[in-house]
């Protein structure tokens, strides 16, 4: 029988040291929800387990010339419960509190929601939106990119043998941005996105001046969706740019038919969700608040 | 009697068991270990449908830690005999193939071999040392495919029965069934509007949160020990006894608490494998199914597809219907397509009714009963067909129920006639409640359906003790999945005249109490409660003839009321009454040991009916389904622990509506089960309901002391075409297809919409 090696990280080269050591068989554990999950269905055997939670720059929120920066193993309900990162990026925020349930909440981080790599990870396509950049360090230093970029597939990412994503940042936002999240589910809870939905605005008064738009589990990774935000951008949001947005959103799919969902069904639904959380996030940056959906 | 007369039927008590259950303490199937115990698992097929040429397990058994390994071969064959399982019926020879395959792997997940090793870890490493040479074959899982005469063929000696004259070929048609009264072409002839259609539905897990698991001790003198979370340890005692041939004195099989069945723990999967194994390892083994194997290899409820042509009269009275099921038996023949046949039409008084049902083997596992097995799948069909009717009749969906609802001397389709029921008292509870009353709510739709099911009784035992101290232990043999012991100690409360916390039940293994059939078909506290009854009332009779013997009189002198011992009348003498714990702390010098005792075969369930009603919206561009209002009424008979009636209620209510909106089975095109897990087999969660009010509408059943009817079955049998007809209602959409899941649901509304567009 194979032994399972615990370290605990005392800091991050620490980290990318048993990293490294660990010959391509070592695993970052934050939260545990998807590692011990997949270790115990068999699908994830590793030789070491190297836990960052006690590094505390990876389980912190820190303020950052305008923007924010969210430690990598930061559990979902310490980010739900930091007021100021709730006003600026209620979208963010909300996606990465949908995660699991109560239970899960106070584990599971966006990190791990990241580095799982699935194309239904409910945090990424608000991330995507929300124009996030992903902080890697590794043996060969420090590195960023945007997030858009991080998954190469369906539990794939572009980290390099030692490489630990250490945080992810949050750009400064301008004044009249706000942003939102919605997935579909056919129940109300513990269920996983048919289609997720992340849009981010910025508005001039009644008018779009700059969007960004994350769609997740219509591909095999979260795809940034440049013509639906081309579309919206100049916009007042009226049904025909809503519509327009829709219908590259639908465009941009290339979904699988699988127990989820339907090709058709995902491909409508992107649209769908596209308008409605346009909505959201207009009405967010206009004060008015949504919170239940 | 009137319910006010009752002290304790009716009341609300803690159940016995209810401490244990909510401090942990209560010990369920997989918390039950012994010393050198070992682990068993089970190898299965990854084959939906494959010829077992060879299986090599000398890898396996030469492994270190390895103890034991059994093949179809460690096990006897068995003859081809029907033997009654809960509310199905299943065949020896079919049962030692189903537990075990034989010459043919039938379904994916079907066991091939099991292992009994040290550890975890071992017993999965030897699984992967055996080698099984399969020869793999077309599979079939539809129903209409698998009755196509080109189907591939699961059993080569399978001739359908039930047709004259019998065909000469094997086919997948298990069997043909046909119900007949009146005649049907001469109603529908005279009928004035016809509605006909086609309904399937898919194929559902009871989803039981504890899955199966069982601890078996076989020792060197023969005896046999087995703990398993079970509907019915006779029953488990029995087909072990047959599957291994070993006596029944000499296996001792002792129920668990239990993580709800709902019909699926009535049929046995492991505990035969681990009596085998730990016979040949020489060591208790103890086997648990993780929900995968769960999903794959037990339960579940068959789909099935129906056809449905009603016709009636203008002014709503139904003339003629008729009703074809075609049902999924799983691998091995045996589904409950003759109670759904039986249960389409038993809600209504019609006079000429043809029903058929064709019993159809696919590269399925094997069903097994689920709440109202079978009864669910024609409801859908019938009672959504009712409701088009009431559309185009354009009358109210109860009222239209109301005309043709059956009442005492309704002869039903299958021969029986009704003595007292309910159904008329229930759809009046509807049409009367506040949430029939209240106008639906701007952007909802309401929709309404009715379901029944027989109840059942059969053979029960029961016995009770009193103490030194007067205090009383009612021992029964009927697991408790719903409260059970609760409603026993309150009618042996009620029926004793003492307190009701004097009383404690006890559910005993197999070789300390007589027979008990299965917790199923909602019969334990109609049946076992007769049984529980009566062992009061022996007991009585006993205590009267001990209070005799104290006051030197006959004991027809005596009489017992309110918990003591009285004279009957003045003639017989004066003497202070004698209470039960005076009569205990006696009963050396009367006779020793106070005990009452009875076994019976209990006939006269009381049917019940049920009519839910729900309000509910649609999400026109998703096709999500919103509940906003749901109500159940039910025929209940006399509710003697109404928390527990009522919790039926509800959980049977939630799981039509699970099964009405996202749960199904899907299957790959290579036949394997691509959702076995809770994921992505969509049982409702908590948020996704309101609460589910209920109306408990009590007429009681004449068959029983204290009106009892089984109440745990109908419930699940309305709720999808209540749904069905609120999403009917919602949209202009008839669904006549389930799940009506978003996907469907939502491609359904564009399609009309397109339809609507191109006009
Ligand atoms: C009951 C349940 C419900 C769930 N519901 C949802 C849901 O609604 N939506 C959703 O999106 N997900 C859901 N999940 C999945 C899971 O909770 C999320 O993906 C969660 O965000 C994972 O975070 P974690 O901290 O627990 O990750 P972990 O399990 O600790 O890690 C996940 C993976 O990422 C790697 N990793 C983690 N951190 C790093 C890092 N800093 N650098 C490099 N690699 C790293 C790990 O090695 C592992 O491979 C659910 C899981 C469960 C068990």
């Amino acid at each position: 029988m194979t032994e399972i090696q615990y370290k605990v990280a005392k800091n991050i080269k620490d980290a990318c040291i048993l990293m490294a050591a660990a010959d391509g068989k070592g695993r970052i554990l934050a939260g545990g929800t998807d590692l011990l999950v997949q270790m115990k269905a068999g699908t994830q055997a590793p030789g070491t387990i190297i836990d960052v939670k006690k590094i505390p720059e990876m389980v912190t929120i820190a303020k950052t010339k305008g923007g924010f920066r969210i430690g990598a193993a930061t559990p979902a309900a310490v980010i739900g419960e930091h007021e100021e990162l709730r006003k600026t990026w209620p979208g963010v925020v909300e996606a990465i509190n949908l995660i699991g349930s109560k239970q899960i909440q106070g584990r599971a981080s966006p990190g791990g929601n990241l580095c799982n790599a699935s194309p239904a990870a409910d945090s990424v396509p608000a991330l995507v939106a929300a124009g996030a950049t992903v902080n890697i360090q590794g043996p060969g230093g420090k590195r960023q990119v945007p997030v858009e970029q991080f998954c190469t597939g369906p539990g794939r990412t572009s980290l390099q043998k030692g490489e630990i994503v250490v945080s992810l940042s949050l750009p400064a936002r301008p004044k009249g941005s706000s942003d939102a999240y919605l997935r579909l589910i056919p129940r109300t809870e513990m269920d996983i996105a048919v289609v997720g939905c992340g849009v981010s605005l910025t508005m001039k008064g009644d008018t779009v001046v700059a969007a960004r738009v994350g769609l997740g589990a219509v591909a095999p990774t979260v795809l940034l969706v440049e013509d639906a935000a081309k579309a919206l951008v100049g916009s007042q949001l009226e049904d025909e740019a809503l519509e327009a947005a829709a219908k590259a959103c639908s465009a941009a799919c290339r979904p699988i038919d699988d127990k989820r969902g339907t090709i058709r069904y995902r491909t409508k639904i992107a649209g769908v969700l596209l308008k409605r959380a346009a909505a959201i996030a207009r009405d967010r940056a206009n004060g008015i608040s949504h919170t239940a959906h | 009697m009137s319910k006010a007369q009752y002290k304790w039927i009716g009341t609300r008590p803690d159940r016995p068991d209810g401490a244990d259950k909510v401090t942990g303490r209560a010990r369920f199937g997989a918390d039950f270990n012994l010393p050198g115990q070992l682990v068993g698992k089970v190898l299965r097929s990854p084959h939906a449908h494959a010829r077992i040429r060879s299986i090599d397990t000398s890898k396996a058994e030469a492994l270190p830690g390895v103890k034991a390994v059994v093949t179809a071969a460690d096990f006897p064959d068995q003859p081809n005999q029907i033997v009654p399982t809960g509310e199905m019926q299943v065949n020896l020879r079919d049962i030692t193939r189903n537990i075990m395959a034989r010459e043919k792997a039938l379904y994916e997940g079907h066991p091939v071999a099991a292992v009994a090793a040290v550890s975890d870890a071992i017993a999965k490493q030897a699984l992967a040392l055996i080698d099984v040479d399969y020869e793999v074959l077309p599979h079939v899982i539809d129903v209409a495919e698998a009755m196509k005469p080109d189907a591939p063929l699961l059993h080569e000696h399978l001739i359908t029965e039930g047709v004259n004259p019998p065909p000469t070929k094997a086919s997948n048609i298990a069997k043909r069934i046909e119900f007949k009264k009146g005649d049907a072409a001469e109603g529908f002839a005279q009928a004035e509007v016809v509605v006909e259609h086609d309904y399937t539905t898919q194929a559902v897990h009871q989803g039981y949160i504890e899955p199966h698991a069982a601890l078996a001790s076989a020792s060197e003198d023969g005896q046999v020990q087995v703990w398993s979370t079970t509907q019915g340890h006779f029953q488990v005692r029995g087909f072990c006894s047959r599957l291994l041939n070993i006596e029944t004195s000499q296996i001792r099989v002792t129920a668990t608490e239990i993580g709800g069945g709902f019909g699926g723990k009535t049929v046995v999967y492991l505990e035969p494998l681990a009596i085998r194994l730990s016979q040949k390892a020489g060591k208790p083994v103890k086997m648990v199914m993780s929900r995968e194997e769960v999903f794959r290899a037990s339960g579940p409820a068959p789909g099935g597809n129906v056809h449905v042509k009603i016709g009636a009269m203008r002014d709503g009275r139904i003339v003629a219907a008729e009703c074809r099921v075609d049902m999924q038996a799983g691998a091995f023949p045996g589904s409950p397509v003759g109670p759904a046949c039986m249960c389409s039409y038993a809600c209504y008084d019609i006079d000429n009714v043809h029903i058929v049902g064709f019993d159809v083997v696919s590269n399925r596992p094997k069903v097994a009963a689920y709440r109202a097995p079978g009864a669910p799948i024609s409801a859908w069909a019938v009672e959504s067909s009712l409701d088009i009717l009431a559309q185009r009749l354009n009358m109210d969906p109860i009222d239209l129920r109301l005309k043709n609802a059956a009442k005492k001397g309704t002869k039903t389709a299958y021969g029986v006639t009704f003595n007292t029921i309910g159904m008329v008292e229930t759809l009046e509870a509807i049409r009367d409640s506040e949430h029939y009353k209240a106008p639906v709510k701007p952007g909802y739709a309401r929709g309404v359906a009715a379901g029944f099911w027989f109840n059942v009784g059969a053979d029960s035992s029961a016995a009770a003790h009193v103490g030194e101290d007067g205090s009383v232990t009612v021992i029964s043999g009927n697991p408790d999945i719903g409260g059970s012991r609760a409603s026993l100690a309150l009618m042996a409360a009620e029926e004793l005249g003492v307190d009701y916390n004097k009383v404690r039940p006890v559910i005993a293994d197999t070789a300390s109490i007589g027979f008990n059939f299965v917790t199923g078909g909602s019969r334990v506290t109609f049946a076992t409660g007769l049984a529980v009854v009566n062992s009061v009332r022996d007991l009585i009779r006993e205590l009267k003839v001990r209070a005799a013997k104290i006051w030197n009189v006959d004991p027809d002198g005596v009489m017992w009321e309110n918990g003591m011992a009285k004279p009957a009348g003045s003639n017989v003498g004066e003497f202070e009454p004698l209470s039960l714990a005076q009569l205990a702390a006696q009963a050396g010098r009367t006779g020793g040991p106070i005990n009452g005792h009875a076994q019976l075969n209990v006939t006269g369930a009381g049917p019940g009916f049920g009519v839910h009603v729900v309000d509910l919206k649609v999400d026109h561009d998703t096709g999500i389904v919103g509940i906003g209002r749901y109500t159940a009424a039910q025929d209940v008979g006399t509710a003697i622990h109404p928390s527990y009636v009522e919790g039926q209620l509800q959980g049977g209510a939630v799981q039509g509506i699970g099964w009405a909106l996202n749960e199904e089975y899907i299957y790959n095109t290579k036949g394997r089960l691509e959702n076995p897990g809770f994921l992505d087999y969509r049982m409702p969660v908590a948020s996704d309901l309101p609460m589910i009010e209920t109306i408990l509408v009590e007429v009681p059943n004449p068959s029983h002391p204290y009106g009892v009817r089984g109440v745990g079955e109908v419930p699940i049998v309305p709720p999808t075409a209540a749904i069905g007809n609120a999403i009917a209602r919602a949209t202009g959409i008839r669904m006549t297809d389930l799940p009506m899941s978003p996907p469907k649901l939502s491609e359904a509304l564009d399609s009309a919409a397109l339809k609507i567009a191109a006009e």
